[in-house]
């Protein structure tokens, strides 16, 4: 089964997608997402998993859940997002409107070695989604694709949504972001009001 | 053979889900999720019932441990509801709450172990503790259904205030022999 290449370059379309970005809270998957996240600008509303493969978006649903006034977005890959494919079926049973899902498809394992991803041999995230119950889905792989998602992300009644994002399968340079977990979460909650206890 | 499982009625007469579900209410946790056990019935039943509590149904254990996480980065508190079987599959998600110093409160209703009628089930009860301990959980037995309230707490402490991964596992003998057939034993 063959799929369309994407052609959209990851750190413009993540870039594009966290432009004027407001309250939105971001997770992002381990990974080449986490680096484009961190690339697109350091915010103390962002938290990079760096492992928990499959958890991000379930981190996100968690988050969601217990900020229903923040607009919150999970930044994810293909290989990430299906290690965890159930929790769309658990965040659909949520229905939480203020969550987005931008899964970032290469159709490819990209920090392995670019191994073909079940995406890569013709799964198709946004039908996944859609089968599971998450009723905004979309299929993008154009920038003005993107700005049309971006533009969806505040509205708090509109989610859960998930964005299948056509990337280009090419690598990019990594950009680290920190690595500490406590100082992560700590740095995150207090943006939120949080102290440190 | 029929094998339609019917549950006696508990052992003891204490209402330990109460108790529990009370005790989870007095450390304002605010979200529970769970992949379904019949030890955990009543608490379920209690946590949907409430609209304090925003409860979750999962497909797999390891999403409530992610659940949580993301649940604590918001200021929500939460808790894992399971049974053993299920305790194996969140091994790898467990090093995020380590990594990070995430809370972590998992009530986990023990099978293998208190007259077990399944073998399947033996293995993972068996290994449960052990599951839990090589990943830096904390694990407390709750074997008593007089101290549910005792127990909780204390693990609800060590978990939010102490920012610590605290697994309380549940004695199957409080949850009282599975009956899978009409025949006695």
């Amino acid at each position: 089964m063959s799929i369309t290449p994407g052609t959209l370059d990851r750190r413009a379309a993540v870039k594009a997608l966290l432009a004027d970005r407001g309250d939105l809270l971001v997770i992002s998957g381990l990974g080449s997402s986490s680096y484009d996240v961190f690339d697109a600008g350091e915010h103390p509303g962002n938290f990079y998993l760096w492992g928990a493969m499959g958890g991000a978006a379930m981190v996100g649903l968690g988050l969601a859940l217990a900020q229903p006034k923040r607009p919150v977005l999970v930044v994810t890959g293909d290989g990430e997002q299906l290690m965890g494919i159930g929790s769309l079926l658990t965040i659909a049973t949520k229905q939480p409107g203020n969550l987005s899902i931008a899964v970032l498809d290469n159709g490819r394992f990209g920090e392995t070695g670019m191994q073909l991803s079940h995406s890569g041999l013709g799964a198709k995230l946004e039908v996944i989604a859609s089968g599971a119950g998450i009723g905004s889905v979309s299929d993008i792989a154009d920038m003005a694709g993107i700005e049309s998602f971006r533009n969806s992300l505040r509205d708090l009644a509109g989610g859960p949504r998930l964005a299948r994002i056509r990337i280009a399968a090419s690598e990019v340079e990594r950009a680290l972001p920190p690595r500490d977990g406590t100082y992560l979460k700590n740095r995150f909650r207090g943006h939120l009001g949080f102290k440190v206890s | 053979m029929d094998q339609i499982a019917v549950h006696q009625d508990s052992a003891t007469s204490t209402d330990w889900p109460v108790a529990i579900y009370r005790t989870l209410k007095s450390f304002g946790v605010a979200q529970v999720c769970y992949v379904p056990d019949a030890g955990h019935t009543k608490l379920i039943k209690l946590s949907h019932a409430d609209a304090d509590i925003k409860t979750t149904v999962l497909t797999t254990e390891e999403e409530g441990v992610a659940l949580a996480a993301g649940a604590w980065l918001g200021g929500d508190r939460a808790v894992l509801l399971m049974q053993s079987s299920g305790v194996g599959n969140c091994v790898n998600m467990l090093s995020l709450m380590a990594s990070c110093r995430f809370p972590l409160l998992t009530l986990v209703t023990m099978r293998g172990e208190w007259a077990e009628f399944n073998p399947w089930q033996i293995p993972m009860g068996r290994a449960t503790p052990q599951a839990f301990e090589i990943m830096g959980t904390t694990v407390l037995r709750l074997e008593n259904p007089d101290d549910a309230e005792e127990v909780i707490s204390a693990a609800a402490s060590l978990a939010y205030d102490g920012d610590q991964q605290v697994a309380v596992l549940i004695s199957q003998r409080m949850i009282g022999r599975k009956k899978w057939t009409k025949e006695t034993h």
